[in-house]
């Protein structure tokens, strides 16, 4: 057993979902008890998906355990695909069904639905959710493209006439900013004149899926997902595979030129763009107070290692600390951070990158949802850089990280939880001001309450502005039950509820402002 | 049977015809009550004994929320436990030591049952037990949690009944009222309040805002019921000699009066008396809740199941705000609790029971109603469809009850159809 406060990452079959949900017409099944539908909200809520997930859950109850739970899953499928349509279905269990083996995959294929159907065994006590999506992934590619594959020792199909051609694979549902990756990079593979064949599995269908041998090579954009389904891929249908991240302005050079050696072209046409922005914004004089920043990053491995990169070579940081969540990746994350000199991290427990991060005294970290937790409690800047994220780490805006777009969204969104530069000097001056102090936090980002006087450490006992102004004879007083009431009220709409609470008082001629009075204020203005 | 039928017109009551329903059911387990529990009883721990998923759902649901270390977390079974190469009871022993030495100031610890805990038998209450013995300074405790046996708020309920034996022996016979069911703070303070001026006491709260302060319980022991999702807790406590006073629940102004007057009666309260006491803040939830009469008066609503508050909510928003019923869906109807909330809808309520969520959105769909009030996972498809949706959760994890709430509960419902029709973008 392992104590867990929070979770890098979901078990495998949520991992499986965010293959089925960013594709078109594929249908889970998953043989499951009441309360994993919770899944569900992370695409509905935190993606702000408009479909609910394609997932068909058994729901199985305690009362279902001695009876036939193997029943309740034939039905369940068989009433999905009546519902549904899909043009293919992957079929499994998650935790609780694993120990129950019912075997869903055996219990689908006696009932001769007609469509494939793809069996998963996705381990839920051993494997996590990167590794359910990339086995998902891969088991969808080996079953639907597999059948158009050249027999072993038979040359290459013929290839299709007309311009290079490549795969997109690794984005799904759920992922850090796979919507705006694809687009960036299809734009910059156009500038060397590849098309794309199939993007996989986001925005894929089952019938795209079987057309993956039509490309000329594979562009791995997120290994964690998409590195088992490329390696069998080449070695199917020899179709080679890319192997740098063009996250930052350096390795979307080196996947430029990656991509252009593949093909045999120049890379020169794709190796700048008008609208990057990162290279002189780093070196523009404004920039120098980011001169040795302190920085801590931690992610999944490729991001993680993509961002150490930018923080050194393009963004002139000092790198602290590197880590990530995903052993299967532990190695890469060893090499890079022999490179910069630190020590990796390789962990999945919550608790210890905590003390990681705390003993690094970074200035910036640069993490997951996680540590936007760990880097607020710390009192440091933080920016996401990988997931997990939550719903504000989906923008409604245009933000790759990828491509030269990618580059110019990475300087704006590293930059922007920092001190500026002047105010970190003024800062230095003046430590003593309650108001200005480094506790208040940047000034240019709301959400900063100045620090309360030393000897006023109740907010409710500092006057806020209202009060500060020239009391005037008559204006109500509160009592101490009063006082106590409002305090019970969040703090974020207390000050309204103060200020409503006052001009109720005066208005009805209230010398004494009374739990009552808060109360007929409230009832009086609604909210 | 007859006796039913003669008390209650039949023609007229929509309990006659519960619809009844299996499949899908887009609800969350009972681990999730810990969200709220861990902030109500503040020097409790919760401690979930299950997998992954349990930690992964607890952070989905919670994540969003919460800022401070939680007092929860989950011991994940791992392979090695499953195959017998670890022990998993002295697994469990090991992380529980753990918490507990981060952790010094937990006096109460909740050993939580998930699924996989429930289906590989792994016994808690004698780990319970155990562990009790090791961490004397702890009281050591369990319920299950899990999704085969709890729909969301009954995780409340088996948590709460784990507390019943706990509580000490009340040392006289005289009456004395439990309120049971987690409130917000706010409101509890509301209610004490209220009762005091009412002259009702000694009161106390299950549960209490931390261990030392277990309510006594005994055969004076009157207690009403706070939540609608208590069944076992409540059996739990007549099992120890207290007594249900059967009420309405505490939601918008006539219901909280009605709660309040079934605790008045009970305890001899002098009918102009109870009336002085109360006219002023039911005045108040009176004049809230007008504020947003025009905006909900024969709107129609449809309930999906998630927190077995919907009929209590549903009678409110309908005798006192007009609100027209479509379905009234609830994972669990505990008719005996409900007994004067049922009687009040009108006979055209369709009442549902359990879920199958693919049926259930048909027929929603089919309705067209003005306000939806279903789970996270349904809201933004529905309203992608053009139905304007309510998130249940958020009744769940706001104060409602009580007069002064009342007004805030409206606005719950207000809110969605005040935004589309604000709205000028598309």
């Amino acid at each position: 057993m392992k104590l867990t406060v929070w979770t890098y990452e979901g078990p495998p079959h949520v991992g499986a979902m965010r293959i089925a949900t960013g594709m078109k017409d594929l249908h889970y099944v998953l043989h499951a008890p009441q309360g994993d539908t919770y899944a569900d909200l992370l695409f509905t809520m935190i993606e702000r998906r408009n479909h609910r997930p394609p997932v068909t859950y058994t729901t199985f109850q305690a009362r279902d355990l001695g009876a036939d739970t193997a029943e309740l899953f034939k039905d369940a499928a068989a009433d999905a695909y009546q519902r549904f349509k899909p043009a293919a279905m992957i079929v499994g269990a998650s935790c609780t069904a694993e120990l129950i083996q019912d075997d869903p995959g055996g219990l689908a294929a006696r009932l001769g639905l007609p469509c494939p159907v793809l069996p998963l065994e996705l381990p839920s006590y051993s494997k996590k959710e990167n590794w359910g999506a990339s086995e998902t992934f891969y088991r969808l590619v080996r079953g639907l493209a597999g059948p158009h594959a050249p027999s072993p020792g038979e040359p290459r199909l013929e290839r299709r006439e007309g311009p290079p051609r490549a795969n997109l694979l690794g984005p799904t549902a759920m992922g850090f900013r796979h919507r705006d990756d694809i687009k960036e990079i299809t734009k910059l593979l156009g500038k060397l004149g590849v098309e794309v064949n199939v993007c996989a599995p986001m925005n894929a269908s089952v019938i795209d899926i079987t057309k993956l041998g039509d490309a000329d090579f594979n562009v791995v954009l997120y290994p964690e997902i998409a590195d088992t389904a490329a390696r069998w891929l080449e070695k199917a249908f020899g179709q080679p595979r890319t192997t740098t991240i063009p996250i930052g302005v350096g390795a979307t050079r080196d996947f430029v030129r990656e991509v252009a050696e593949i093909i045999g072209v120049d890379p020169e046409p794709a190796l700048n763009d008008e609208d990057l922005r990162l290279p002189w914004w780093s070196r523009s004089v404004d920039s120098n107070y980011l001169t040795g920043k302190r920085v801590f990053v931690f992610g999944d491995a490729t991001h993680a290692i993509a961002a150490a990169r930018v923080a050194v070579e393009e963004m002139g940081f000092e790198l602290v600390g590197l880590g990530a969540y995903n052993r299967e990746f532990a190695r890469d994350v060893r090499e890079a951070a022999a490179k910069y000199g630190v020590e990796p991290l390789i962990t999945d427990d919550y608790l210890e990158v905590e003390a990681a991060i705390e003993a690094a005294r970074p200035e910036l970290v640069l993490g997951t949802q996680m540590e936007r937790h760990i880097a607020k409690r710390l009192g440091v800047a933080c920016t996401v850089i990988s997931a997990p994220v939550h719903v504000e780490d989906f923008p409604a805006r245009y933000a790759p990280v990828m491509g030269y777009e990618g580059a110019n969204v990475l300087f704006d969104t590293w930059v922007h939880p920092l001190v500026m530069g002047l105010e970190e000097h003024l800062l230095g001056m003046f430590r003593e001001d309650f108001e200005f102090s480094d506790e208040a936090g940047p000034s240019h980002l709301g959400g900063h309450a100045p620090a309360p006087r030393p000897a006023a450490a109740d907010p409710l006992e500092t006057p806020d502005p209202v009060q500060a102004e020239p009391a005037s004879p008559d204006e109500p007083v509160w009592n101490d039950d009063a006082l106590k009431e409002l305090k019970k009220i969040p703090f974020f709409v207390r000050g309204k509820a103060r200020r409503n609470t006052e001009s109720y008082a005066a208005e009805h001629g209230a010398a004494t402002i009374t739990v009552e009075t808060l109360y007929d204020a409230k009832a009086h203005f609604g909210r | 049977m007859t006796a039913e039928l003669a008390s209650t017109p039949a023609e007229s009551d929509c309990t006659t015809d519960i619809l009844r329903e299996r499949g899908q059911r887009e609800v969350f387990c009972g681990l999730t009550g810990i969200v709220w529990l861990h902030r109500k009883i503040q020097d409790a721990f919760f401690l979930i004994v299950g997998s992954r998923t349990c930690a992964h759902l607890m952070q989905s649901a919670a994540g969003v929320m919460i800022f401070a270390e939680p007092r929860f977390a989950t011991a994940v079974i791992e392979d090695r436990d499953l195959a017998g190469m670890a022990d998993a009871n002295e697994e469990l022993d090991r992380v529980a030591g753990q918490v507990l030495a981060r952790r010094p100031d937990i006096k109460t610890l909740f050993l939580v049952g998930s699924c996989p805990s429930e289906v590989i038998k792994l016994d808690l209450s004698r780990a319970a037990e155990r562990l009790g013995k090791t961490h004397p300074h702890v009281r050591v405790l369990n319920y299950s949690g899990s999704g085969i046996e709890t729909t969301f708020t009954e995780g409340e309920d088996f948590c709460l009944e784990a507390i019943v034996p706990e509580l000490p022996e009340s040392s006289t016979d005289n009456r004395s009222l439990m309120v049971v069911g987690a409130l917000a703070d706010v409101v509890e303070d509301q209610f004490v309040r209220l009762f005091d001026a009412l002259g009702i006491g000694p009161v106390h709260f299950l549960p209490a805002r931390n261990s030392e302060d277990l309510p006594p319980v005994g055969p004076g022991t009157r207690y009403l019921l706070a939540q609608p999702f208590l069944g076992k807790t409540a059996a739990a406590l007549e099992g120890r000699g207290a007594t249900r006073i059967s009420a309405p629940f505490p939601f918008g102004a006539e219901g909280t009066e009605s709660w309040l007057r079934a605790a008045a009666d009970t305890f001899g309260v002098d009918a102009d008396h109870f009336e002085s006491v109360i006219a002023a803040p039911r005045a108040r939830a009176k004049k809230a809740l007008e504020h947003y009469r025009d905006a909900l008066s024969g709107k129609r609503i449809f309930f999906f199941p998630d927190s077995q508050l919907e009929i209590p909510l549903a009678r409110m928003l309908h005798t006192e705000l007009g609100m027209e019923l479509l379905e009234v869906g609830s994972p669990y109807i505990h008719r005996s609790h409900l007994d004067c909330e049922l009687p009040q809808l009108p006979a055209s309520t369709q009442l549902s029971e359990g879920q199958h969520v693919d049926t259930q959105l048909d027929r929603c769909r089919a309705a067209r109603p003005d306000l939806t009030v279903c789970g996270l996972g349904l809201a933004n498809p529905l309203e992608a469809e053009g139905l304007s949706t309510k998130w249940a959760i958020e009744l769940v994890f706001t104060p409602i009850h009580g007069f002064e709430q009342a007004g805030d509960l409206a606005e719950l419902f207000a809110r969605p159809l005040r935004r589309r029709d604000v709205l000028r973008v598309s």
